[in-house]
């Protein structure tokens, strides 16, 4: 290096702004050398001045690193940080401030409060332990605060938040039709139930009428959501338990699913397809066969998934009676979709009020027995099989008609008008800028979700943007069941019971 | 939904005894509401519950900025035989946000009820733990109020906590 780079300086002649540049660190390197080992030298002083007299094997290190660096003259840290002493003194006492004033802000947080009856038991064999938020086991940011007696978890509080992104304020400032892609980003493995949730709501506020076949093509897509959103589920949880083969298989047949919503909106993921009044676009030629074949291959994939696992030895005795809840308790805590009907409770918002069509459909509620891991696991392997059902009834009897509703306050014009009809620009320009004004009022729209009641509630003040959407997420509320369905169970339990409840933190933290 | 009729007579088993329970009665084509006096909540869905709307399916804030009273709380009731679904709701204004908390005969409202204190200021009396839950402890203010300006707060870079402005104040 240090032969070539007087060469590139004399070449490169006056100007070179890389070259100078590197010149002048470089001499600013070597004239630093000497009064850099100086200050370096003075600073180990400081510090081994300061430093406890126990400490002694600390000196010879600091000596021996000094000279090294500076004899080679390449330490660029060196060079720079040695910039101005005094200011660095003033950023550390800064520093020292803020960091005593953290600490002091932790300490004052009390947690015997949360902790009360468990922690008076017996004060000695309790360890509280704080398990996330970052921690591969816990499915996204989420903190447990765990109290420990030896392997035996007394008590678990789930401490969310840390992926809160305000969408439901951000959707407040955009118009009805672009808060879609945003509410979509709450549940992020279930973006077509948040956006059917959503555009239900304004739906019902609008008065609007859906056509059929965008109706079918809406529970078309929503039940390949579900099968993803449960292989995903599938997959993390045996990756929990300490199965990894079938996170690739499970991750395969996603990746179907993700093609399939390629093919028919452009996204693999946060499609934007259901929209207000209908869907964004009609299927493309070839989606149908495509989607046909998916269908016949799934089933015995299945098959597969469960040759794997419902025989597996380990799996079945890290499932069974593990996390078990009684269904009185689970619903006193609101807890809604697979982990209810794993507790034998039949409750499926597609059979009790269907929406979308989903009353033209056979199909059965997979319902377990005692609510435990494996219950939970059997459901939704079972709710994959349903939902593959309805699927292919849904392609096989797609009606023809349009995507769209034919209400031009609320439905863009079709492209080939605008160069033909005044009021067609009028209306597109209209929509496009202002939005679509939805008349004053609330509804909320709730749906069957991947796990449980996706309910959205929208105020509407009537204006072209939503003055409230909230989403009643089941990650969110499901959570609170947490805590019963471990206590009392081992630690290796309580991750995969977590695992079962799939939690979804960016719809938990919204 | 309930019917007119049937939404009438919910309202009245609610106001029995007391006149002042119930504040209005919204049917729509897919939803029925019932607004009550905000101390009157946890007898009015007691009622209720005993009606059949044995599931609290949902509880959230709503800010109706620049109405008086300012703050609705909506609560989602569901029932299972019937499969019908009722609303409650309760006002309250900005100067006095006190509702009671439902939380110790619902235990699903708990975290709820705390998202909703969270993001609007409103007080659950008689929760067992009355704290936020999205933001971070030692946030100032309530973020969904409608006069909360999006992008308006400062952002705490660390180390510049001494340069916030006191947008809050």
């Amino acid at each position: 290096m240090t032969e070539e780079r007087p060469k590139d300086e004399e070449r490169d002649g006056p100007v070179p702004e890389d070259g100078s540049a590197a010149a002048a660190t470089r001499e600013h390197d070597m004239d630093a050398t000497t009064g850099e080992r100086e200050r370096g030298a003075r600073i180990a002083d400081e510090t081994s001045g300061t430093t406890p007299q126990g400490d002694t094997s600390g000196q010879p290190n600091e000596g021996d690193a000094h000279p090294g660096t500076t004899g080679t003259g390449q330490d660029p840290e060196a060079a720079s940080g040695g910039g101005a002493p005094t200011a660095l003194k003033e950023r550390d006492e800064d520093w020292e401030e803020l960091t005593k004033r953290y600490r002091a802000s932790e300490a004052s947080i009390d947690f015997s409060t949360q902790l009360g009856a468990v922690a008076t038991q017996d004060e000695a064999e309790l360890l509280t332990i704080n398990m996330g938020p970052h921690h591969p086991a816990t499915h996204g940011v989420l903190r447990l605060l765990t109290t420990l007696e030896g392997e035996v978890v007394r008590d678990v509080k789930p401490i969310i938040g840390y992926l809160h992104t305000g969408i439901e304020k951000t959707a407040e400032d955009k118009a009805y039709w672009k808060a879609i892609p945003v509410v979509e980003r709450m549940d992020y493995l279930a973006y077509y139930f948040n956006a059917q949730a959503y555009c239900g709501a304004v739906e019902d506020l609008l008065d609007l009428d859906v056509p059929k076949r965008a109706q079918y093509l809406r529970v078309i897509h929503l039940e390949l959501n579900r099968i993803m959103s449960h292989l995903v589920w599938l997959g993390t949880t045996a990756l929990d338990i300490g199965a990894m083969s079938i996170l690739w298989y499970a991750f395969r047949e996603r990746e179907t699913i993700l093609d399939l919503f390629e093919y028919s909106s452009g996204q693999r993921m946060h499609t934007r397809f259901i929209q207000i009044g209908g869907v964004a676009d009609d299927i493309p030629a070839g989606w149908a066969d495509k989607l046909l074949r998916f269908v016949e291959e799934m089933p015995r994939r299945l098959d597969q998934y469960e040759a794997m696992l419902s025989k597996n030895e380990i799996f079945l005795q890290r499932m069974k009676d593990t996390g078990a809840v009684s269904a009185e308790k689970l619903q006193e805590w609101g807890v809604t979709g697979p982990l209810l009907r794993a507790a034998g409770v039949p409750w499926d918002l597609r059979k009790a009020t269907p929406y979308s069509s989903y009353d033209d459909f056979d199909f059965k509620i997979p319902v377990g027995t005692t609510g435990d891991n494996y219950d939970r696991y059997a459901v939704r392997i079972g709710e994959m099989r349903e939902s593959v059902k309805i699927i292919h009834q849904a392609i096989e009897g797609l009606p023809e008609g349009p995507v769209m509703t034919g209400d031009r306050k609320v439905a863009l014009p079709p492209r080939h008008e605008l160069a033909t009809s005044m009021e067609a620009l009028i209306h597109h320009f209209k929509l496009v800028t202002e939005g679509m004004r939805v008349p004053e009022g609330e509804s909320y729209y709730p749906i069957e979700g991947p796990r449980g009641e996706l309910g959205c509630f929208v105020r509407s003040d009537g204006s072209s943007k939503p003055a409230r959407v909230h989403m009643r997420d089941p990650s969110f509320i499901n959570l609170q069941a947490y805590g019963d369905m471990v206590r009392g169970g081992y630690i290796a339990d309580m991750i995969a019971t977590l695992a079962c409840i799939d939690p979804l933190l960016g719809g938990i933290d919204r | 939904m309930p019917d007119v009729e049937a939404l009438e007579r919910l309202a009245q088993l609610v106001g029995r005894g007391d006149d002042s329970t119930v504040l209005a009665t919204v049917h729509r084509s897919r939803r029925a509401e019932i607004q009550v006096a905000a101390d009157r909540i946890r007898e009015t869905l007691e009622v209720l519950r005993g009606e059949g709307y044995t599931h609290l399916m949902s509880v959230h804030g709503v800010d109706y900025y620049p109405e008086e009273p300012r703050f609705g709380i909506v609560y989602e009731l569901l029932s299972y035989e019937e499969q019908d679904r009722v609303t409650v709701k309760v006002r309250v204004p900005l100067s006095d946000p006190h509702v009671p908390s439902v939380t110790p005969a619902w235990p699903t409202a708990s975290f709820q009820e705390r998202e909703a204190f969270d993001m609007f200021g409103v007080v659950f009396d008689g929760h067992p733990d009355m704290r936020r839950i999205l933001m971070p402890e030692d946030y100032i203010g309530h973020p969904q109020r409608r006069d909360f300006p999006i992008g308006g707060e400062p952002v705490l870079f660390t180390g510049n906590e001494q340069q916030n402005p006191g947008w809050w104040k």
